[in-house]
């Protein structure tokens, strides 16, 4: 049993070798590897999580055998287990989804390439999980970010290469922050695990010295987390890079490279500083109000959207809003339903971008919503998941955005100043929600009202893809799992939250 | 307001603006190949800063001579290698930057950006 504290390492190092490995293997064997990788990392990860459940509290391995306020460790406790094991689901799922695309979109000769990107970003993500040391963390952030950047170019049009340029800029203002922020956090307290700064950070706390350095620091590490992932202000280069990168990359975009560096804010909200450090300083409180008006503004840039995949992306605006909001309650209540947000939001949205993919093959390509009209009969099983992932989004109950809403309103009732504001922005996100979502699948099951089928129009039948309708049909059910059964997965969370402290 | 510390720690203040001088290149710079020197300027402010902290005066590198093995005569290794390492990140990262940049300049025959934009945009109709 033992032998288990190996798992988290394993993982991150079999992802990272299996990315050089593929350089040298034609397309075909880089998929059958990294499937393989996926697969295996996602066992890993779900033998850790039994483990940790199992023994009831965190272990930490440390890297080389130095100890602690020398080596590099890692450390593995139910959350961290759960989002690994989640992660590499819904990265399997994505590369299931997309790969007839994939192999359209992407030259023969470049297809190893994007199996590399996939490998170094499940190695980064994983690390980002497990990492208890700061810099390696910023490390990974970086590997992150470049192999994200790698799957959005990977489809070489003028478009990609834009939305690429733009992601390259914003994400590396946010690692400058977050790299100064780190510094200044070293500076401070003289040690980069996770646990000892937490210790020196708590002494000056209680001393009442260097606060206001502290708060920089604390303020320039969520600065550059939240543009890296995406909050309202910062969000210019999402629609361009999730609407024209190929679908798998835009799935995987949206649901876990944004999500890794909100779980590394949830890191440092509760490792590296302690939360109650964080919740009576004043950052939390940017951070609700920029959460609350991405929550809204999202919504209302992509209602004004007519493309059915930028609209997708700009919801995804909307979704990080509320993740933002949970976090500016500043409650454990509020993180927990960020945090099953996280999860609820990452199974939806890879969902709605492999459905609109197969939306907008039955139109002939056309994305444009004017040309979607009947594509919800020519491809049923896109139609029906496009279906399911909207009301998700909009949350109606049975599916997982229900349960996240929710919760985020119950978060909110016990907060004084808090509750109104957000109760109100999830009452008028959640119209705003209905309004485009719905739109959506009404235009899609609308008849169309010529007799012949115009040109490039097809009917997909499931037989036709069965990777992407198997695909399409777990990611279904996971949600209907998330929106049905909800109780042992909030269990776990707050399981992992009371082990990060 | 005492400026003492100001101007005692004046390496670190010469690096904060320089990150802030780069960090708004990178951010408002319209010209790519300028948005890269800012990329750099950023980064290379933060080493400074790094470098900076982690020196203290009259200490040598950890490195052991003539068998003086105290801790007073030796500097933290650390940072260094916190430098080292950040240099490491921003070389790869420039370089994707870059490539992007000769990417964009081959096929728009620009390097500023909004104009791509447009151009990307006639392109669609």
């Amino acid at each position: 049993m033992e032998f288990i504290r190996n798992f988290p390492f394993f993982s991150i190092v079999l992802s990272l070798f299996s990315g050089p490995l593929s350089s040298i293997l034609g397309g075909k064997w880089a998929k059958r590897v990294n499937g393989a990788v996926i697969v295996l990392c996602g066992l890993m990860s779900c033998a850790v999580l039994w483990y940790v459940c199992r023994t009831g509290e965190a272990f930490v391995y440390t890297m080389g055998h130095f100890p602690a306020p020398w080596g590099n460790e890692i450390r593995a406790g139910v959350l961290e287990a759960l989002m690994a094991a989640f992660f590499c689901v819904i990265m399997l799922l994505c590369m299931l989804g997309g790969s007839r695309e994939r192999e359209a979109e992407i030259q023969s000769s470049k297809q190893n390439l994007y199996y590399i990107m996939v490998d170094l970003l499940l190695c980064s993500l994983l690390a980002l999980l497990y990492t208890n040391d700061l810099f390696t963390a910023y490390v990974f952030v970086e590997i992150n970010t470049i192999s994200a950047c790698g799957l959005i170019m990977i489809r070489q049009n003028g478009h990609t290469f834009e939305a690429a340029t733009r992601y390259m800029i914003m994400s590396l203002l946010g690692s400058g922050l977050l790299l100064l922020g780190l510094c200044f956090l070293y500076d401070l307290t003289g040690h980069l695990l996770m646990s000892n700064i937490q210790e020196a950070v708590r002494a000056l706390a209680a001393q009442g010295q260097y606060q206001t350095p502290l708060l920089v620091a604390i303020c320039l590490m969520s600065v550059g987390l939240a543009i890296k992932s995406a909050l309202f202000p910062f969000h210019t280069w999402l629609p361009d890079a999730y609407g024209y990168s190929t679908v798998s990359s835009a799935a995987i975009l949206s649901s876990l490279v944004s999500k890794g560096y909100i779980f590394l804010l949830v890191k440092i909200f509760y490792r590296v500083i302690g939360f109650d450090i964080i919740s009576g300083s004043k950052v939390i409180h940017v951070l609700f109000v920029f959460g609350i008006a991405g929550m809204i503004m999202g919504s209302v840039d992509a209602i004004r959207e007519s493309d059915i995949r930028r609209m997708i992306a700009y919801s995804s605006v909307a979704q990080i809003g509320y993740i933002y909001m949970g976090f500016g309650l500043g409650t454990a209540a509020g993180v927990i339903a960020s945090i099953y947000h996280v999860i609820c939001h990452a199974s939806t949205k890879s969902l709605l971008f492999v459905a609109a993919s197969g939306i907008t093959q039955a139109s002939g390509g056309r994305s444009n919503f004017m040309d979607l009209d009947g594509a919800g009969y020519r491809d049923k099983l896109a139609g029906v998941a496009f279906t399911v992932g909207s009301l998700s989004m909009v949350g109606v109950p049975m599916f997982a955005g229900f349960i996240s809403k929710l919760f985020f309103a119950q978060a909110a009732v016990g907060h004084t100043l808090k509750m109104l504001p957000t109760l109100i922005a999830l009452a008028v996100s959640t119209i705003l929600n209905t309004v485009y979502f719905m739109k959506t699948v009404i235009r899609i099951y609308t008849p169309l009202k010529a007799d012949a089928l115009p040109e490039g129009y097809e009917e997909i039948s499931v037989r036709r893809q069965p990777a992407k309708s198997a695909a399409m049909i777990l990611f279904i059910l996971l949600n209907l799992i998330l929106g049905l059964n909800s109780e042992p997965v909030i269990r776990l969370i707050e399981r992992g939250l009371e082990m990060f402290s | 307001m005492d400026f003492g510390n100001l101007i005692r720690n004046y390496g670190e203040a010469v690096a904060m603006i320089l990150f802030g001088i780069g960090f708004s290149n990178l951010l408002l710079q319209k010209n790519l190949i300028k948005k890269i020197i800012g990329l750099n300027i950023m980064d290379t402010a933060t080493y400074l800063f790094l470098a900076l902290k982690g020196y203290i005066d009259g200490r040598k590198a950890p490195v052991l001579t003539d068998g003086v093995q105290s801790v007073e005569a030796y500097v933290n290794p650390i940072p260094s290698g916190l430098v080292l390492t950040g240099i490491v990140v921003s070389v790869s990262v420039t370089a994707l930057m870059l490539s992007l940049t000769i990417r964009l300049y081959r096929r728009y025959h620009t390097l500023d950006l909004d104009e791509i934009s447009t151009l990307l945009k006639k392109e669609e109709k």
